[in-house]
């Protein structure tokens, strides 16, 4: 297979990008779309050019390092696909390619291809997690937890952190991320102690980095390379309007664990 | 001579944790945050690490080459994590647990360490519930389990194929909660490129900043090495791309003793490469081979699709061979089996390395939904990379690099011959000896960080100075000098391979002297070739652009460097340790059943390696057995 690829490239986060163009041939159907890269940049090295620059590390769909904006689509044309697993044999051959980085305001870019994703940390760090020492705890069978929850919960932890939600709105949301985390911890009985101050904490932090706020476009989720569902972008915004009316206050019987 | 003193503890072997324990120096809690300790690598065992530390107080410098503490490797563990919680009544035990670990290790395993792995095991479920990790539920809402290669108990506690991405971001959550109290500092996109030993104590490390390419220090009281295996040598693993040797490479050039680098995990259930141009192996979990009959054509060569080959036709090898545990052999058994039916040509698929994992039989005993609903996100995984659907095609598998048993030696207290500096996870060698059972590392990694080293380590910082050495000390200047000059040193070779040329060829040399099978004349060949391989590295090292910004380039090219060293050692171990055990599997030693024939009388030992100027040195420590008798390994009846 033959391909013309058309790629943005940047030096710094200070300097202005530009598209630039490579033709790349000997492309097999069975290679990923990052060997494909990888060869590119074999290609490049061989005539002494800077190799592109791109974010990557296990994959196999799991880390959430890959983060590429191919043909305008976040992580290409695949639905639940991260980049990493997309395969050559999903592009006919002699096309173009267009191979850009993910785009918003909140992710500025480092170099190429990769971006600056530690917003997406910050809105973690702002109250993501179960407030926690390591030692004893509680034996687990003592508070079941039925398996309907356990399973919707990890429907949302299987969120990646690869941004591509970001990239994909058109506003540059982080919602679907954020809501992805909420809804995980906030399902589990663990999480009610601090369900309701954990969504106002993380919604602050949201807009303090810069993302824009969730317009129900819904391309986040047919973006999403796991499929996280937007419904829970509904269950964070219940939680936040009780939160906001101060419910947090008087959790007794107001919520349910389960 | 290396100091291989362990530090066990003495009584009988399920009071020695505890009465280990109650002996350490503690460090009071208003005191805890004037000692800083760095801890390198954000995987399960450097992120629990970080996460405790921060919470008793310590001040921590948290270090990772990956833009985000969460995406370290250990997210990719699919199966589970064991804990001999004996949820199913089956009779399962921490003695259970510490029997089958010691087994499974062909007893190449400190039993101290062992029994006491086996010991942390439950704890370890209740603290990641505590913090959220959502594992499997039953249908009361109690936790369920399933059993897991080479057992005969069901103690594995699973999230779906997901168990180590919700394991580790657990653990990045609790680092972000100390992140976020100002407790641990992140360093993201920061590669450790050298160790600083003063007056003989760890005391940090130098780092290059991957994005401004500044090359810095950071000073503490002692530091904790998280950095993981280096299977990556083989170049085609199932190991993240970015994962290396170069942490631990570079503290034993500086003093710390290696450990069994030879005994190599070669998982048996990957998906085969397809090609030259593949870069990475993907694993199927081995929990796949509880439901998945593994077979080949009894004939030789045989191109016929799947179901024409008629029941009579396919050879079930594990299951005829190993008729107690089928196809639920160790991982060593399973992967030697596999190469040898495929070096018979027996093998499937387009290369005819690979061998049916057929489920055909599962979907009809339990219905699809069933399968389905224990597999999906594996079947799907493969579907989309072999374009071949599970459901209809048997799998084809076959095995890959996958874990490094080996590391940095360690004593009881996970600390490294370097005093101050410890070794944490896949990083050290303590816990699996010669091979590692399946769901035990994920649970090795959680037990050092959450458990073992916040108290071990308190023992060690009481008995020293705070802020007694920093940054401007001379031998800090003298470090940094030295990795600047070795980062020069890359940049100036200017010849015509690319990095990836290189590592490639070295992967050759590795998979096919070092492998599944090992033979002296092989292992001197690649002892021949890596010396001169690394030459021409030197001589004909191609990297384009400079090092005063990003460039992965360089950066790959400063990990291929440690592996072209780290690889001759790995070939010297394995070719001293002539007999087999584990994974470990000299093809002059074998049973009359093919099985890795130990030789206790000379090799009941775990081989250190000293860096020295005239070459690597043997020291060993010898292993004793008091609480479980050796036994030769036997999965036939």
């Amino acid at each position: 297979m033959r391909f013309q690829l058309h790629i943005w490239r940047q030096e710094d986060s200070q300097s202005p990008g530009r598209m630039a163009a490579y033709s790349l041939d000997n492309v097999t159907p069975d290679m990923s779309f990052l060997e494909m890269l990888d060869a590119l940049n074999e290609q490049l090295i061989a005539a002494g050019e800077e190799p592109v620059a791109f974010d990557h590390d296990c994959r196999e769909g799991i880390c959430g390092s890959c983060s590429l904006m191919i043909n305008g689509e976040a992580h290409g044309p695949q639905t639940n696909t991260a980049t990493c697993q997309l395969y050559m044999r999903h592009f006919a051959d002699g096309t173009s390619i267009t191979i850009e980085p993910w785009r918003a305001l909140a992710f500025p870019v480092v170099r190429d291809l990769i971006v600056d994703r530690s917003a997406l940390d910050r809105i973690i760090q702002a109250g993501g997690f179960i407030s926690n020492h390591s030692g004893k705890k509680p034996e687990p069978n003592s508070n079941p937890v039925k398996p309907e929850i356990a399973e919707l919960s990890l429907d949302a932890a299987a969120c990646i952190g690869c941004g591509a939600c970001v990239a994909a709105c058109p506003n540059s949301s982080a919602m679907l991320f954020t809501a992805a985390k909420v809804a995980h911890l906030g399902l589990l009985p663990q999480g009610q102690p601090e369900r309701y101050q954990r969504v106002q904490s993380m919604l602050e932090r949201m807009q303090e980095e810069g993302f824009g706020a969730c317009r129900n476009y819904g391309e986040c989720e047919a973006q999403c390379p796991k499929g996280i569902s937007i419904a829970f972008i509904g269950q964070l915004n219940r939680d936040y309007v009780r939160a906001s009316l101060g419910r947090s206050q008087h959790s007794r019987g107001g919520m349910k664990a389960q | 001579m290396l100091d291989l003193r362990a530090q066990l503890p003495t009584g009988p072997i399920d009071q020695m944790w505890d009465n280990h324990v109650n002996g350490l120096r503690l460090v009071g809690p208003r005191n805890r945050p004037s000692y800083r300790v760095i801890v390198v690598g954000t995987g399960l065992a450097g992120a629990s690490a970080a996460a405790s530390l921060a919470a008793m107080g310590y001040q921590v410098d948290s270090f990772c080459f990956q833009d985000s503490p969460r995406r370290a490797h250990s997210i990719a563990a699919q199966g589970g994590i064991n804990a001999a919680k004996n949820y199913r009544n089956d009779g399962d035990s921490v003695w259970r647990l510490f029997t089958d670990t010691q087994k499974g290790g062909d007893f190449r395993a400190r039993e101290e360490n062992v029994y006491r792995l086996a010991q942390l095991s439950a704890p370890i479920i209740d603290q990641a519930v505590a913090q959220g990790v959502p594992f499997a539920r039953e249908y009361g809402g109690n936790l369920a389990n399933r059993s897991f290669g080479g057992v005969l108990v069901e103690r594995t506690f699973y999230c779906r194929g997901e168990t180590g991405q919700q394991l580790l971001l657990g653990a990045y959550q609790a680092m972000c909660e100390q992140i976020h109290a100002r407790r641990i500092t992140m360093h993201s996109r920061t590669e450790m490129l050298d160790l600083v030993v003063v007056d003989g104590r760890a005391r940090g490390i130098v780092v290059r900043d991957l994005v401004t390419g500044e090359i810095h220090s950071y000073a503490a009281e002692a530091v904790v090495l998280a950095t993981g295996g280096y299977g990556n040598i083989f170049y085609l693993s199932t190991n993240a791309k970015g994962c290396n040797a170069t942490a631990i490479w570079r503290a034993h050039r500086r003093g710390a003793g290696m450990a069994n680098p030879s005994f190599t995990q070669i998982h048996p259930t990957s998906i085969p490469a397809s090609g030259e141009n593949q870069s990475k192996l993907t694993l199927m979990s081995e929990s796949l081979r509880n439901d998945g009959r593994i077979w080949v054509p009894r004939k030789a060569n045989d191109k016929r699709p799947p179901h024409e080959i008629s029941e009579a036709e396919r050879l079930y090898y594990l299951e005829e061979r190993y008729p107690r545990f089928g196809n639920l052999v160790p991982r060593d058994v399973a992967a030697r089996n596999a190469k040898e039916v495929c070096d018979k040509g027996l093998g499937v698929g387009p290369t005819g390395y690979g061998v049916y994992l057929d489920f055909r039989d599962a979907i009809q005993r339990h219905g699809a939904e069933v399968i389905a609903a224990r597999y999906d996100n594996l079947f799907e995984m493969y579907e989309r990379i072999t374009n071949e659907n599970p459901f209809e095609v048997p799998m084809r598998i076959y095995p890959a690099v996958h874990y490094t048993m080996g590391g940095l030696w360690v004593d009881y207290n996970l600390m490294t011959t370097i005093p101050g500096l410890y070794a944490i996870g896949e990083a050290n060698f303590s816990d699996h000896g010669a091979n590692r059972l399946g769901a035990s590392s994920l649970m090795q990694c959680l037990a050092d960080g959450y458990f073992i080293l916040p108290v071990t380590i308190s023992d060690y910082l009481s008995r020293h100075p705070t802020h007694d050495v920093d940054v401007q000390h001379a031998q800090f200047q003298r470090i940094t000098d030295d990795v600047r000059e070795r980062t020069a040193r890359l940049l100036s070779v200017g010849g015509r391979r690319s990095p990836q040329s290189f590592h490639r060829e070295l992967g050759d040399i590795m998979w096919r002297d070092c492998g599944i099978s090992r033979s002296e004349a092989g292992l001197r060949d690649g002892l021949d070739r890596i010396p001169q391989l690394r030459e021409e590295f030197w001589r004909d090292l191609r990297i384009v652009g400079n090092g005063q910004s990003l460039n992965q380039s360089l950066e790959y090219a400063g990990r291929v460097a440690d592996f072209l060293e780290f690889g001759e050692l790995m070939c010297g171990d394995a070719l001293q340790r002539d007999e087999s055990c584990g994974c470990h599997f000299r093809e002059e030693h074998q049973t009359p059943d093919n099985e890795a024939q130990r030789d206790d009388e000379h090799f009941c030992n775990v081989s250190v390696w000293e860096h020295t100027p005239s070459g690597p040195e043997l020291n060993a420590e010898p292993l004793v057995f008091n609480a479980l008798p050796r036994a030769q390994r036997n999965y036939k009846t």
